[in-house]
């Protein structure tokens, strides 16, 4: 049991604040905190199959048209998530839209593909999926809940401001996104350079 | 009157990064020089258009009449792929300059989640194939305009001295945010 494999894309490797992939997401599905949670877990889930998928077929696949395949294999399990959202969240996939269909575009899940679950067995890969996606997860769940505070006095849809109070609009609004990103990395920047 | 109309939502009102966010990556990635913003805003423009134009005949003809739209996301990004490779490799051989200037971010483009982004949002608008092309166009000048604005801004960044914590990323997504504030006073527009 190699745990490494896990924890690295958590923090060490983190996709959104170390390795900073996947910034349009990050952008704009963190509205709220259940927002961004639901997008990070959906990325999440077709990281996963993506890497099992990619490291069980890594033998098949002629290295010429890798890439290619990848692309099939991320995009196959993208549709399966944006089904099954339909289906069973349609207000959090009325909420995240068209980012669902992009998270095919996402270059975290390519970059796993590539980097990672090409080159190692199907254990390791699905634990590298798993441990890059709570990474993800976590990143925008605190930019989503930040923003979700100053921006409408709630944290995951419990409002602790009183019905009428002003709260800063501004913050769950587009200028929002980039403030909030922008102070949280130098936050995380700071903290790594105090090392 | 409408393509006007389309034109100024894109430009500044619903501009494809700063309040879309698609696209994000070459925004706060390449932007250092102005000339190459432009490059950068053609070739995504030609991309665009070309996109466009070939997802709505895939639409239209292929998925809609054989009830498969739930393929929709593979068979885009597959003929996006393509499409950008084969951009890629006809440039080079009947226009040599033209490639010399765009070839280098053509293979950009592919991960350019904008390009899939507008193809399913114009199919979604029921634009009809004329307005389809026209409206990816409008999408990348908007691109264009945010990409040579950030690059402006970091021209001269480059001789302020800014804290420790703050440089590189953090401080382009603050400028960002800046602009993206700028241009919600464009907010009523139309």
């Amino acid at each position: 049991m190699n745990l490494k494999y896990f924890t690295n894309g958590l923090w060490k490797e983190n996709p959104t604040f170390v390795l900073v992939l996947g910034t349009c997401p990050t952008l704009a599905t963190t509205t709220s905190g259940f927002n961004a949670m639901g997008m990070g877990l959906a990325t999440t889930f077709v990281l996963l199959f993506s890497n099992i998928f990619v490291s069980l077929l890594k033998g098949f696949i002629p290295d010429k048209v890798r890439i290619g395949a990848f692309v099939v294999i991320i995009a196959t399990f993208v549709t399966v998530v944006d089904l099954l959202m339909k289906a069973y969240t349609p207000g959090l996939y009325g909420k995240l839209g068209i980012y669902i269909p992009l998270i095919v575009a996402n270059c975290i899940l390519l970059g796993r593909a590539e980097s990672f679950a090409q080159k190692f067995s199907v254990f390791p890969s699905a634990l590298d999926g798993l441990g890059v996606g709570l990474g993800f997860t976590m990143a925008l769940t605190s930019i989503g809940c930040v923003r979700e505070i100053l921006g409408s006095g709630s944290l995951f849809d419990i409002k602790f401001v009183a019905q009428d109070a002003r709260t800063i609009l501004l913050f769950i609004m587009p200028p929002g996104a980039f403030f909030t990103f922008g102070y949280l990395f130098a936050m995380v920047n700071r903290y790594k350079k105090g090392q | 009157m409408e393509y006007i109309q389309i034109l100024i939502l894109a430009l500044f009102v619903n501009n494809v990064i700063l309040s879309q966010f698609l696209g994000i990556c070459p925004f706060l990635g390449i932007t250092n020089k102005i000339t190459t913003c432009i490059g950068m805003g053609a070739a995504m423009m030609f991309v665009m258009a070309l996109c466009n134009l070939i997802t709505y005949f895939i639409q239209i003809y292929v998925l809609n009449p054989l009830h498969i739209e739930f393929l929709q996301t593979i068979s885009f990004i597959l003929v996006i792929a393509a499409l950008v490779q084969m951009v890629e490799i006809i440039l080079k051989k009947v226009s040599p300059p033209l490639y010399q200037a765009l070839g280098i971010y053509l293979p950009l483009i592919t991960t350019n989640c904008a390009v899939l982004g507008i193809a399913i949002l114009a199919l979604q608008k029921n634009y009809n194939v004329i307005m389809s092309v026209y409206y990816a166009a409008a999408i990348a000048a908007g691109f264009t305009v945010a990409l040579i604005l950030m690059a402006g801004i970091r021209e001269q960044l480059e001789l302020v001295d800014t804290p420790e914590g703050m440089k590189g990323f953090p401080q382009t997504l603050i400028i960002g945010g800046m602009i993206s504030l700028a241009f919600m006073g464009f907010a009523g527009l139309v």
